[in-house]
């Protein structure tokens, strides 16, 4: 039990239903995996596993030393379209601060730390200039921003995030990009969902999943013709 | 101008005390209605509404405090919704539909008994504030006060599961707890609330005065304190309209907060209109309520 996130001959699935079955891999402190696939692979149920949200089918699966969703201070989910409600046009700002919450539970008060936090988060992810609007008047790429800087403000210790770039532009692909290597600087692992082969190519470990484990290892060993070949019907990355 | 706007609540202590009883009900629907609007209960709260009938009309039949009634309709209500929910492959409105029925059917059943059949009927659905006691105004604040507490202590996971349900499991609070609890609080303003404003109509101060302020709030506390100050206006109107037009007490408080409702929306309407007619947004993320921050978007 080295590493931040650790399974052995997991299988994930949701009500009884197997996914995806056989995944064993062992993430470091500091480390990136990516979960390539199509839709539909098993990338999101793998993170709604390791999330909390979705019990294992069968076998083991740890983040740091303990069972998921049982550290929530310490591990942080971004979903891939998080199931905001619109009925309250709640502000960006205000969305960045709920990612405190599972710090401060329900009688802390947010501290000054915390709230220095959520403005370093907001300013990291360029949601500056909106911050003060309803998350609902803001442009899909916006809103995303502010869902990444949530979970930047939870300072967490692993970060699974699903299909974090979708919807974002160039600029706002490169300042996630700065981000997630600062996060990892700091120790902090990280799994994310992704359709991007470039994001993959500089991961410590690649999971290829195609409602089954294609291939799990160093980006050399999982990004081969063969596999993409086998997981997407198609080889060409570039 | 002070005979017709104060002088009625002045002189008349009845008056008096069904102001201070709708100013409380509006507190207490201001912050759970609030939480019923953002989450979407409003059937849940209009069917726990309705299942606190049976409950009542027994205790009125037995010589009970018509408050134990309510709680203990509320409570079967509650725990009947939630197992057919849990333990049938029906989705939850239709359970809820069905006690629904059930529990009206048989609250008129068990008040067709009593020999002032239609007196005690009209009295339960509609309410009766003009007839409110110093005893259901004490009963009435301590509901305010247990609401409002609850409220506070668990702001956080209910602002998740209004928002952003899956990120308050994530963040480690356990939904079902949370969301029992919200049931719990909608109950409790049910229960203490519909003395004045009767089972129907305990609904419409649920519903308007915070569907009113979301239209024009971006905060969920600034939500409620809108909510409250809507509710509370609409009381002292509604006593006002009742008092010199004539019209039942219960009604015209409810009226009048719905009617706030349709003019804040149309205001809101006309507002966004007149700020900004052209809104381009990113495609796929336009959303038509508008909120009047009516804003041009690149």
């Amino acid at each position: 039990m080295s590493g931040a996130v650790v399974a052995s001959n997991l299988a994930v699935g949701y009500g009884g239903y197997t996914v995806v079955d056989g995944i064993s891999f062992d993430l470091r402190a500091g480390g990136l995996m990516c979960l390539i696939g199509t839709n539909g692979s098993g990338k999101s149920t793998l993170l709604k596993t390791l999330a909390g949200l979705n019990a294992p089918v069968h076998g083991d699966v740890h983040l740091l030393g303990a069972a998921p969703g049982t550290q929530p201070a310490r591990v942080g989910y971004l979903a891939q379209r998080p199931a905001s409600s619109f009925t309250l046009p709640i502000r960006a700002a205000d969305v960045v601060a709920m990612g405190r919450f599972a710090h401060l539970g329900l009688i802390k008060r947010a501290r000054p730390a915390d709230r220095k936090l959520c403005r370093e988060s907001i300013e990291r992810m360029g949601v500056t200039p909106f911050a003060d609007r309803p998350l609902l008047e803001l442009s899909g790429g916006q809103q995303q921003r502010t869902h990444l800087a949530q979970a930047l403000a939870r300072r967490a210790d692993v970060l699974l995030l699903d299909e974090p770039t979708a919807g974002l532009d160039p600029a706002g692909r490169e300042v996630f990009a700065a981000a997630v290597a600062a996060e990892r600087v700091r120790g902090c692992a990280v799994v994310m969902a992704t359709h991007d082969l470039a994001d993959a190519e500089g991961a410590d470990l690649v999971l290829l999943l195609a409602s089954r484990l294609v291939a799990a290892g160093t980006p050399a060993e999982v990004l081969t013709d063969d596999n993409l070949r086998a997981s997407f019907g198609f080889t060409g990355q570039h | 101008m002070s005979d017709f706007l104060i002088s009625p609540f002045a002189d008349n202590a009845f008056l008096h005390r069904a102001l201070l009883a709708g100013v409380l009900v509006a507190l207490a629907c201001a912050v759970v209605g609030t939480f019923v609007v953002l989450r979407g209960l409003a059937f849940v709260a209009d069917a726990l509404a309705h299942g606190v009938l049976p409950g009542i009309a027994s205790a009125v039949l037995l010589g009970l405090p018509t408050i134990l009634g309510a709680a203990v309709g509320t409570a079967v209500m509650m725990g009947g919704v939630s197992v057919i929910t849990r333990r049938s492959r029906l989705s939850s409105d239709t359970a809820i539909g069905l006690l629904f029925a059930g529990m009206l059917a048989l609250g008129v059943m068990i008040t067709s008994k009593s020999r002032s059949f239609t007196g005690d009927l009209t009295r339960i659905l509609f309410g009766d504030v003009l007839g409110v006691d110093r005893l259901d105004l004490l009963w009435q604040l301590i509901a305010v006060v247990l609401v409002g507490a609850i409220a506070w202590l668990c702001r956080r996971p209910f602002l998740l599961l209004c928002v952003e349900p899956e990120l308050a499991t994530t963040s480690g609070f356990q939904v079902r707890r949370y969301e029992s609890l919200l049931l719990l609080i909608v109950a409790i303003a049910i229960i203490s609330s519909f003395q004045s404003v009767g089972t129907l109509l305990v609904f419409g101060m649920l519903l308007a005065p915070a569907s009113t302020a979301a239209l024009v709030t971006r905060r969920m506390g600034a939500m409620m304190a809108m909510a409250a100050l809507i509710g509370s206006a609409s009381t002292y109107a509604g006593l006002l309209l009742s008092y010199h037009a004539d019209l039942a007490a219960g009604a015209s408080i409810v009226a009048v907060a719905v009617a706030i409702f349709l003019l804040v929306f149309a205001g809101v309407e006309v507002w966004a209109a007149m700020r900004g007619s052209v809104r381009v947004t990113d495609a796929g993320h336009h959303r038509h309520h508008d909120h009047g921050h009516g804003q041009v978007h690149a």
